[in-house]
Order: structure tokens, then sequence, then C-alpha cells
């Protein structure tokens, strides 16, 4: 494997049982139970949470920073992804969550939505001036893009050249905050409240770009119940903060990118069994007319990230009531391009699922997969830890597992063993 | 070593919900061979014309893809009821889909062209009343 993948998504391995509800639950099976313990194959994980929701001895768990990490700073800006404020019950103002942000103990806020409206604006130009690239794929979700870079090269250029919104978001607060204070840029902490893991994995690892301007991530269920008491002291006067409208703030839920693009000609598909259908499809050119593909690996978009407290549903709900009076935008930026918001290097196709070093290699493999898939019962039932009778091939034939793993088989072939012995016991008699 | 491998597949006529199937199964087994990107997409959309073809005209059939170094070689042969006219079919535009298949998009004519546009090779063997044989290759 050629490079290294950093994940926000690890395994307890005291609370692991070794039991087989992750691996099959693996969208891009991932997971090998080897030994009693479930281990993650680096190069094949996409951080898209499924494990950790799956898990009923909870010992898959995301990495994500503690609020201790304020004290690291001299100055720290929280940066709110818009599914923060669908966490709220009866929540009708932004600037509640802002300013209990800052009684928490940042100096400053800035919005992930409003970056995300300047995204939206961004691309509403770019497809309107390349309609022979279209459809545009959103960048918008690291485990779809992570996606897309190991298992559907041919999409690769047709995703938007522009990076996500925290990324833009993380560039322009530091960009404030530096001229706000006067201080160096390494002494302010770019702190992003996040509703997934796989942005944790973006901020390590950024895609299509060289550094990440995020310095942390908490997650959204870290800071809700500290928020709580806290939006009760400022509800009544809060500071007017909020920078984002309606475009931003739907950004989300599943639908609102595309929402932004202020088009019919889209597609919006939520839950990563759902978008790996969908790429599949647009990969083989079922669909080509469409301008707008959104893709978010979680069931209702970023509220249903696995770090969120909300049910999805409830969520979204809840950030459709919050948009009811917002302005349709905040932020307008015409025909600029902002130098930030491109992806400054190619996103590379990663071919981690090939099997051999070359062809030749690869095809000798293939014939050994399958010739050992019809020696298998075919059964798929997980016990040798591998999701599937042809994934536990597959492992053979790159020399992680052996043929007696397969429990059925290795049964059947201690029976023809006792039964040779007891034959020939009988022989002897 | 093992110079080349034969992937078969039995395309079912009856059901039309699973045309795609063995296509889907092709592409994922050619990415873990390592086929560069570009020709995986020849093959996969040259075999999805192929297979639908089988499905919407000729009650199903099989397919044989024959992967080595060199090339791979896609065999599409059915017992259908043959193509009269293959100058013809091979024409864009040109179809005699029933309208059940036009409603799901498909029956546009331009299944043959686009097997032909996709591949390197591409031979008809046709007997009307005994089925089709099509035979595609791309060089690797």
């Amino acid at each position: 494997m050629s490079s290294e993948f950093y994940h926000s998504v690890h395994l307890d391995v005291d609370l692991c049982m070794g039991c087989i509800n992750c691996i099959k639950r693996c969208p891009t099976q991932a997971i090998r139970v080897q030994n009693s313990k479930a281990r993650i194959i680096k190069e094949f994980c996409i951080d898209c949470g499924e494990c950790i929701r799956i898990c009923p001895h909870h010992a898959k768990t995301a990495t994500y920073d503690s609020l201790d990490v304020l004290k690291d700073f001299e100055y720290t800006v929280a940066l709110p992804a818009p599914s923060l404020y669908a966490q709220f019950n009866h929540l009708d103002d932004v600037n509640i969550v802002l300013s209990a942000l800052r009684l928490l103990g940042f100096d400053d806020v800035y919005e992930v939505s409003a970056a995300a409206e300047m995204i939206s604006e961004m691309s509403r130009n770019h497809i309107k001036e390349n309609p022979d690239s279209k459809p545009f794929i959103s960048t918008a979700c690291p485990s779809v893009v992570r996606l897309i870079r190991v298992r559907f090269p041919n999409l690769i250029d047709h995703l938007l050249p522009f990076v996500a919104p925290i990324d833009l978001a993380a560039l322009m607060a530091r960009k404030k905050a530096v001229q706000l204070t006067g201080l160096n840029p390494d002494q302010i902490g770019i702190i992003f409240i996040s509703p997934c893991p796989a942005k944790v994995t973006a901020c390590k690892e950024p895609l299509g770009s060289e550094t990440s301007n995020i310095d942390a991530v908490v997650a959204i269920k870290e800071v809700y119940p500290r928020l709580l008491p806290l939006m009760k002291t400022v509800c009544e006067n809060p500071d007017t903060n909020a920078i984002s409208g309606r475009i931003g703030v739907g950004w989300g839920g599943s639908g609102g990118e595309a929402a932004g693009l202020l088009t019919d000609s889209y597609l919006a598909a939520d839950g990563i069994e759902n978008v790996i259908r969908v790429l599949e499809d647009l990969e083989d050119q079922k669909f080509t007319d469409l301008d707008f593909i959104e893709l978010n690996a979680c069931n209702g978009g970023c509220v249903g990230g696995v770090l969120c407290v909300e049910n999805p549903y409830v969520a979204q709900a809840k950030l459709k009531k919050l948009c009811r009076y917002l302005p349709i935008s905040r932020n307008h930026i015409g025909k600029e391009i902002l130098s930030g918001a491109l992806l400054d290097k190619k996103i590379e196709y990663e071919p981690v699922y090939r099997l051999g070093s070359n062809l030749s290699e690869s095809i000798a493999m293939m014939a050994k997969i399958d010739e050992l898939c019809k020696k298998f019962p075919g059964l798929d039932c997980g016990f040798c830890g591998a999701p599937t009778c042809r994934a536990l091939a597959e492992d053979i034939a790159r020399g992680a597992a052996v043929e007696s793993d397969c429990v059925p088989l290795f049964r059947k072939s201690m029976k023809n063993l006792s039964e040779i012995i007891s034959l020939s016991n009988r022989k002897e008699e | 070593m093992t110079d080349e491998i034969v992937l078969e597949y039995h395309v079912s006529g009856d059901d039309f919900t699973r045309a795609g199937e063995a296509s889907s199964d092709i592409k994922d087994k050619l990415k873990k061979i390592g086929l560069s990107p570009e020709k995986i997409r020849k093959v996969v959309i040259a075999i999805y014309e192929g297979e639908i073809n089988m499905v919407i005209h000729a009650h199903g059939g099989r397919i044989t893809v024959t992967v080595s170094e060199n090339e791979i070689t896609m065999v599409l042969a059915d017992k259908g009821p043959g193509i009269k006219d293959i100058e013809l079919a091979m024409q864009e535009g040109y179809s005699t889909a029933p309208d059940n298949v036009r409603s799901l998009g498909f029956g546009a004519g331009m299944g043959l062209p686009n097997m032909k546009k996709y591949t390197d090779e591409m031979d008809i063997q046709s007997q009307p009343g005994t089925g089709t044989t099509v035979t595609m290759k791309v060089r690797l």
C-alpha cells in the first residue's frame, strides 16, 4: 500500500467481544475479526462511522479532542457546524448558541455555514461555466470523497474543485483572528465543533490540500450538555454574531447543499449504502444529465453524524424550522473565486483494492480466489472473521488468512478425518 | 502461474430488475485485478449494454469474459430471435425495444453502437431464429 491512511475510528480492544456485527455492517469490508478481536484494515476504512453505530459493546470509538484543548492557545475561535444548531429544542435564534459558545470559553465564533454560503455561490458559478463536465459531485463529506478516491477512480474528475466549508471557514476564521488580535497565527486555536469522526480524519490528513487550518476537533455530543445551561443564561439577550442565512445553515441536512445551488437538476443521496449505489450507477453512466450530485455518508446528512445527539430526522425538522425566518443568504462574493476555497492538490486514485503488484500477478491471485470460492460453502457466516466467503478468499490470496480459517470447511475436514480413523480402527479390529 | 482468468455469468431473461448484475460484478473484479480506470469503464459499458440487450431481446444468455495480460475478450451469447439486419441494428437510434422497457429509459438505439465505440474489436454472428453471439475485445 502506497500511503498510510490516518483514521479517527478506533477499537477499544478490551471492550471488543469478537462478534461479527461490525464486519457485516462495514460498507467497504474493512474489518476482520482475528483472535477474537476486530481489526480495522486502514487502507479500506473510509471513516463512515457505521461500525461505531452498530457495535453492541461500544468497542468502536471516534477520536476527537477534549475541550481542554482551549488551554493550548492564546486565543480560540469555535467553528460550529450547522448540524450543531439542529440539536436543540425550540431554538429560534442561532445567536443563542454562538453566545453560549463564548461563555463556554471560546474568544470568538465563526460559523461554518457562512463559508458554506460562499462555497454554494462559487459552485453555482462553476457549474454554470462548465456545463460539459457535469454532473458535479459534492466534496463536503470526507467519507464520500475517500470512497470515491479508493473505489470510483472514473468519478474523481467530477468532484467539485472546492474544499469543504469547514476548511474555508478555518482559513477565514484564522485570518480574522490575526487581524483582530495581532497574534501570530499559531497562537490562535481554530476549533471545529464536529458532527462526525470523518472530519477529524480530514483535519489530520486533509484531502486536496497540503495542510489543514483546523487545530482541533471537538464533538458536538461533548459540547452539547455544557451549552444547554449556558444557553439558558444568554437566551434573553444574546450577542448578534450570526452571519449566515438559510442556504448556509441548510447544509447541515441532506439536500441542503443542493438547495443552495438553486437548480432542480440534482440528486441528493444519504446513508452510505445508498451513496454507493448512486456512485455505481453514476460510474456506469446510467444517468448523466444532472447538474449536481450531493452525497452524505450519514443518514439525513451531517445531522446524522455519530457525534451528534439528536435523531437525524428530528434534527432535520428542527433545522428546517430554524431556517424559516432566516434570510436566504448573508454571504455574497459575486464572481470571485476565493483562493482558499480551491483544492490545491489533485485528488489521486488510491487503488487499495488492487490484488497484485502487476497485472499477471493479479490475474493469478484472482484465479486462486475463484478456486477457493468454489471450495467454500458460500454461507457468508463470518465465523472466519471475514464478512463473506469471497472476502476470506481474497485475504488468503493476499496472505492475510489461511484456508483452515473457514470453520464449516474445517469442521467438514475434521469429520472426514474422524470417519477415516474410526474406519481404520474397525479394520484393525 | 495462471496467465488468464475466465469469468462466466448466466444472464436471466425473466427478471428485468436483475439486469446489470453481471457487469457490476465484472467491474468489481476488474478493479481488484488493477486494470486502469479507463479500460474498466470501456469494458463495463460494453458489457452492460450487451447484458441489457440480452435481457430485453433474447430472454437472457451467457457472458464469458476472459482476462489476460494483453486483452479482455467478452463473448455474449444468446439463443434469442437473432438480428435480421445487423447493419441497420448498428445505426445509432435504431431500436426494436418494446414500449415497456423504453419507459425505463432503455431502447434509445445506442446499445450496439456503444458496444462498438467502447471496444477495440467487435464481431456479431447472428442467425434469425437461433440466436446471436457478440464477441468484443479491449486491448490492454
